[in-house]
């Protein structure tokens, strides 16, 4: 009797292990999206409501497996469309180029990169790219660990740093921006892929400094002060919405991206999804914290999308400050 | 003379309070540490329902995730959590105790068996995150299973196959020889000895294992998300049940599918604070489940000790 279930148990691996093989084919009608945790907000809410407006008929599932991840599935020809903090690199696009993979990259929204501090750091408000240098690049390690280091009106307090761990976008975007090379960093700062850790971290601390998306300010602006980031105009801006679209708010923001197969964008249901992305996308934008582009640069996306334009305007560089207007007017390699 | 009596009772009296004493402080202290074990779970509980209490609701089980918090639900995750622990189960349980038996009943005593036990040891030592990258090379691009149900559920039972295994030979350990002697002398062959004494009585324990592995395979983030799970699906696998012939069919296990450990991360990790009480609901929940599964087990345990009568 008890055996029975036993054997029962057992029956069913057997029907499993045997099923396993057929089903493997099994077609299905699903846009499939990977890629970054920074980009998944958006992604996520166009998917929601598409789905709604498409009432079911058409699914769309959104993974989380970070810019990097999300560009090794998506150039298998795994994942119909990518989400990017960044631009594809060299490697990814030989990677991509290697399988045949031919894509579409479309600008969908700015992220703004805010350096913030703990409210009770009185002494600071604004702060150049020169002494963020002297805060994080290599050199610092161990080297720079007071404030009066970087700047000698700054008080003799201990400088305690944190930022995203380095599979992050964000990571490199800040890098680059900062420091004149991706991933260059010093090592020694507390890290964290989630980034309310960095918020908890600066709540906490008076002597705190951290970087992250605008969006976990946004949600957070009551404990923290972002500080004012001196541009290449020598203004020193507050990261904000205007700030952002009007370019002086530079070199921290940054566009990010969806990139499409190319054959995946032949296919209906994902030529409607991305029109629909490009085209009610800015209001979840907003709705997420993150800064849509005027109007404008939406339809160029979409007339570029249309036109099926594959290729990068990067062409694996890594560039810092780009307004999106130009780099739309750029041309594809 | 009388007096040396006395002192020598008077003696042994002091020295029997002593350890007696000994005796009670040491369960005083059991006492203390399980209580600090329960309260610490107790208190991760209440924290947790406390924290996501605005959010336990039907609504709550019947919607998708989605990027406002408060319509945001766990329907595809819970889903994809026990269709994932069915497949674990069905795959874990049978090959576990398979392989305990053997090395248990019938496995001779050699270098070899010598060496395969200390591997499952160690196995179970392993980080669960370098399952998931065996898994990510054989299940989903080796076998071509894809980031599927089937995957996932194979994938937790490798991990949790070294506790079962493990589990399942101490629980035949524990039945008395003289049971199998018994069986013996009446000449019963070895695998009636196992099917019919050994493997019936030692039920309790290898579910005791089950449990303990499965408790674990409920919680893992790291091997799952390796595998490819994703974090946004507002659809469900196919239902395994059906009103057609045959009723049962298999095509969920390819399926794309969520769990709730990483429907939680994503929560935790939101920038909007609302997704915070989202994410200690379904933590709640998630412990629920946990514990409604043992209960299962337990009750099942019980049923089985009631029927042996040695």
């Amino acid at each position: 009797m008890k055996l029975n279930n036993i054997f029962a148990a057992g029956s069913l691996a057997v029907l499993v292990a045997a099923a396993v093989p057929g089903i493997a084919s099994a077609a299905d009608a699903t846009i499939k999206v990977d890629g970054s945790s920074t980009v998944f907000p958006i992604t996520e809410a166009v998917a929601e409501e598409f789905q709604i407006s498409k009432r079911g008929k058409v699914h769309v599932t959104v993974g989380i497996a970070g810019t990097g991840g999300g560009f090794k599935k998506f150039c298998r020809g795994e994942t119909d469309i990518s989400d990017a903090s960044r631009p594809i690199t060299a490697a990814e696009m030989a990677a991509c180029a290697q399988a045949g993979i031919k894509y579409i990259e479309l600008p969908i929204a700015y992220d703004a990169l805010t350096v913030v501090v703990n409210p009770k750091a009185t002494w600071v408000d604004q702060i150049t790219i020169a002494e963020l240098n002297k805060m994080w690049s290599p050199a610092a390690q161990g080297v720079v660990t007071q404030w009066n280091q970087v700047n000698s009106k700054w008080p003799a307090a201990k400088l305690k740093l944190y930022g995203p761990g380095n599979d992050s976008g964000t990571f490199d975007y800040f890098t680059e921006a900062v420091n004149g090379k991706q991933k260059s960093s010093r090592g020694d700062y507390t890290a964290s892929e989630d980034d309310n850790v960095l918020v908890q971290g600066v709540e906490a601390d008076a002597n705190a400094m951290a970087y992250f998306g605008y969006a976990y300010y946004a949600a957070n602006s009551s404990k923290m002060k972002a500080l004012k980031v001196v541009n290449s105009a020598g203004q020193a801006v507050l990261p904000s919405e205007a700030a952002v679209l009007d370019g002086s708010y530079n070199p921290f923001s940054r566009p990010l991206f969806i990139y499409v197969n190319a054959e995946s964008a032949k296919k209906p249901d994902v030529r409607e999804f991305v029109e629909f992305y490009l085209t009610k996308g800015a209001s979840f934008v907003k709705e997420v914290k993150y800064v849509p582009f005027k109007a404008g640069a939406y339809a160029t996306a979409l007339a570029h999308f249309k036109a099926g334009r594959t290729g990068t305007v990067f062409n694996g560089v890594p560039a810092v400050g780009l307004k999106v207007e130009d780099l739309l007017a750029r041309e594809a390699k | 003379m009388a007096g040396a009596v006395e002192t020598a009772r008077a003696q042994l009296y002091a020295s029997v309070g002593r350890r007696k004493l000994l005796d009670r402080l040491f369960v005083l202290l059991g006492m203390c540490i399980l209580f600090a074990a329960l309260l610490t779970l107790a208190v991760l509980f209440l924290n947790l329902v406390h924290d996501g209490a605005g959010r336990f609701g039907w609504d709550f089980f019947t919607s998708f995730p989605s990027r406002i918090a408060t319509r945001a639900g766990i329907l595809s995750a819970w889903v994809g959590t026990s269709l994932v622990m069915l497949v674990t189960v069905a795959v874990a349980m049978p090959m576990g105790v398979a392989a305990a038996i053997y090395l248990e009943e019938y496995a001779p005593k050699n270098w070899v068996t010598a060496i395969i036990e200390i591997n499952v040891t160690n196995l179970a030592g392993v980080p669960s995150i370098i399952y998931g990258l065996l898994a990510l090379g054989l299940f989903v691009y080796k076998m071509s299973l894809g980031e599927s149900i089937a995957t996932a559920g194979l994938t937790l039972a490798l991990l949790i196959l070294p506790i079962v295994i493990v589990a399942t030979r101490e629980a035949l350990r524990a039945v008395p020889r003289s049971i199998r002697e018994a069986a013996y002398a009446l000449g019963a062959t070895q695998w009636e000895v196992t099917a019919h004494h050994v493997l019936p009585y030692s039920t309790g324990g290898i579910l005791t294992g089950m449990i303990i592995g499965l408790s674990r395979a409920i919680g893992e983030t790291a091997p799952i998300i390796t595998i490819g799970a994703l974090a946004f699906i507002a659809f469900l696998p196919t239902p395994p049940l059906s009103g057609d012939f045959p009723y049962v069919n298999f095509t969920w296990l390819s399926d794309s599918f969520t769990v709730m450990p990483i429907q939680m991360f994503n929560w935790v990790s939101r920038p909007d604070p609302a997704f915070q009480v989202n994410a200690a609901a379904a933590g709640a929940i998630l412990l629920g489940m946990t514990l409604l599964m043992n209960g299962v087990a337990i009750y099942v345990r019980y049923r089985f000790r009631k029927k042996i009568n040695w």
